[in-house]
């Protein structure tokens, strides 16, 4: 492996008594799809703020290909483009204009038209930023992000709040990212988002990366366990999940239990048993393969999406 | 790309969203339109009142940018616009720079209009010195859009940008001299209005419009302007937040007051050793006792 083109050590990030980052640690290689996955207030969109050079960390070190975000000023803009969490633009900006203005800021610049063509906006090229829906106001921001043919592209929460159809074009989007073998940063709280698109994850919980690999190496930490979610007619007896035949472990979320099981068949049985000698119903059944939520439950004990 | 590319690629986009604002529209033409629809009434056969009330209406005119300006910087910083051009290898000098340049574009046609419905319609006698008046009214669209744009960088809500504006307006509107010649006002008023930039602009205007005084005769007020240019810019460059939730301290608001510093050097050293208000008299007693053929520059 070589120099990494995103390195991340150590980083601390207070907003008043509220500790946004407290020591978290990464490095990105380049030509990587990296992901950020953690909840909401994990400390996602501060890690990538301080790499963007929007925000200054109170301790540690952030640098991409070698530059100080905070200090290299127009050099370090050159090469890096953004979406940030929420892009604002004037309303009566029409979205070429929007393009040929930020492509005009630099001096190494993509083709607007072909920018236009493959984020699809060729019909509302000639559109007000005011008419376009969500889904097509976010395929300008990801195509502004590309307007100086970046080495390195920050996305932040590309795909919150669309709908899901929107969701998987921009998951396109990304994939032809990644196939173009540009660097790129993206923070989720979305699962699917992150083991569908990151060559790595790092998972981000209360300020530190908690858990870093490859979706599938995370995975592997879950290997042999099935997720098993069970919701019952009454409260239980202390204690009685965990103690099921095969339960590795087990959490209860908002009524729902979520056992990590490594003999799921021999789980439902004793479940059934126990329930029948304790005249309680179950509701219902659900098994999962494991997941990237499985590990961030089994490092954390808290669903992603709490 | 330099910085001029950069701000001139800034203006050209300021501009073609101006022409898309109604209210831009309304503020920068249509009510100046009606200062002077009022000035014609208020003339009536009194022409040779013409040249004062062009210069008191490209006064009000230019000092408009001190409210346009101040507004739209804080509404892109609400809404989170300016947060996307910081990614962007963009400073705050473009930035102020390129708003700056576009206001004064925009005021450019209106200035015109201006000039030449005084001359033709309310038969102006003359041009007055044409040289001057571009001068001044691009130093002045400069420096009160700069005050503008200071009153911007220092507060952090809408509300709150508009009742500084409104405080600051009315000292410039009324004491100024655009509106009620500073000749009127009480000898202790007078040396009040000194201290105001608006009288620095009215004073150079009226006098550029009304007895053709030379570019040399309106230097003092040029370099008031100039200076005030400079601090405000400047000032507004060092404070400029991109953030919506950078919030100014309350201290801040003092870089208001430190803004006006050299119009308070000019002022105190006019009420010792300056002639400033011997021009605001002749100016006003030439309003008064004006008659046509009768306008020769003061002595």
């Amino acid at each position: 492996m070589g120099e990494p083109i995103i390195q991340v050590e150590n980083l601390y990030k207070n907003y008043g008594a509220v500790e946004a980052l407290r020591g978290a640690s990464f490095a990105v290689q380049e030509g990587e799809v990296f992901g950020l996955l953690g909840p909401n207030g994990a400390g996602k969109t501060s890690t990538i703020e301080i790499l963007e050079g929007l925000r200054t960390a109170d301790r540690g070190v952030a640098r991409v290909c070698g530059l100080d975000p905070e200090k290299a000023g127009e050099k370090f803009k050159e090469i890096i483009g953004a979406v940030l969490q929420a892009t604002s633009l004037p309303q009566k900006l029409r979205v070429r204009e929007a393009l040929d203005l930020f492509a005009n800021f630099y001096p190494k610049r993509a083709d607007v038209g072909m920018l236009l063509k493959r984020f699809q906006l060729e019909e509302k090229a000639n559109a007000f930023y005011s008419e376009l829906s969500g889904g097509q106001k976010q395929r300008l921001a990801l195509a502004m992000a590309l307007v100086n043919d970046p080495r390195v592209i920050f996305l932040d929460e590309p795909t919150a709040g669309l709908d899901p159809q929107v969701r998987r074009e921009i998951y396109d989007i990304i994939a032809e990212l990644r196939g173009s073998k540009k660097t790129v940063l993206i923070t989720t709280h979305y699962i699917e988002e992150a083991e569908r698109l990151c060559d790595r994850v790092a998972i981000i919980d209360h300020g530190r990366v908690i858990a870093l690999g490859t979706p599938r190496e995370l995975k592997q930490g879950s290997a042999g366990t099935t997720r098993i979610e069970v919701r019952v007619a009454r409260p239980l007896t202390n204690g009685m999940m965990g103690k099921l035949d095969g339960v590795a472990s087990c959490h209860e979320f908002d009524g729902a239990w979520v056992l990590s099981s490594t003999r799921p068949p021999a789980t439902i049985v004793a479940l059934v048993k126990q329930l029948e000698a304790e005249n309680n119903e179950l509701q219902s059944l659900e098994m999962f393969s494991p997941s990237l939520e499985d590990v961030f439950i089994e490092l954390t004990g808290r669903r992603l999406r709490e | 790309m330099g910085i001029l590319s950069r701000t001139w690629t800034l203006t050209k986009v300021r501009l073609v969203l101006a022409t898309r604002n109604r209210a831009f529209f309304f503020f920068s033409l249509v009510m100046p339109l009606i200062f002077l629809v009022g000035a014609v009434v208020f003339i009536g056969n009194h022409t040779q009142w013409a040249g004062y009330i062009l210069g008191a209406i490209l006064t009000a005119t230019v000092m408009g940018s001190f409210w346009g300006l101040s507004v739209q910087l804080v509404t892109f910083r609400e809404q989170g616009i300016l947060r996307r051009f910081r990614i962007a290898p963009v400073g705050a000098g473009p930035m102020l720079a390129s708003s700056i340049i576009a206001n004064y574009f925009m005021a450019l046609p209106v200035v015109t209009l201006e000039i030449l419905v005084c001359r033709f319609v309310l038969h102006m006698q003359n041009w007055g010195n044409l040289p001057a008046i571009v001068v001044l009214v691009t130093i002045g669209s400069a420096t009160f859009s700069s005050l503008g744009l200071i009153v911007a960088s220092v507060t952090n809500t809408m509300q709150e940008t508009q009742m500084i504006n409104n405080l600051i307006w009315m000292g410039f509107i009324f004491l100024g001299g655009a509106t009620i010649p500073i000749g009127s006002f009480p000898h202790w008023l007078q040396h009040v209005s000194l201290f105001i930039p608006a009288q620095y602009l009215a004073t150079g205007l009226q006098s550029a419009a009304t007895w053709q005084a030379s570019f040399w005769e309106v230097l003092e007020d040029s370099v008031a302007l100039l200076l005030g240019l400079f601090v405000a810019f400047e000032m507004s460059r060092r404070l400029f937040r991109w953030e919506p939730e950078a919030k100014a301290p309350r201290s801040a608001k003092l870089w208001v007051v430190a803004a006006f510093v050299p119009f308070l050097i000019f002022g105190a050293w006019e009420n010792y050793h300056g002639s400033q208000l011997k021009r605001v008299n002749t100016n006003y007693h030439m309003l008064r006792e004006m008659m046509p053929g009768q306008l020769t520059a003061p002595r």
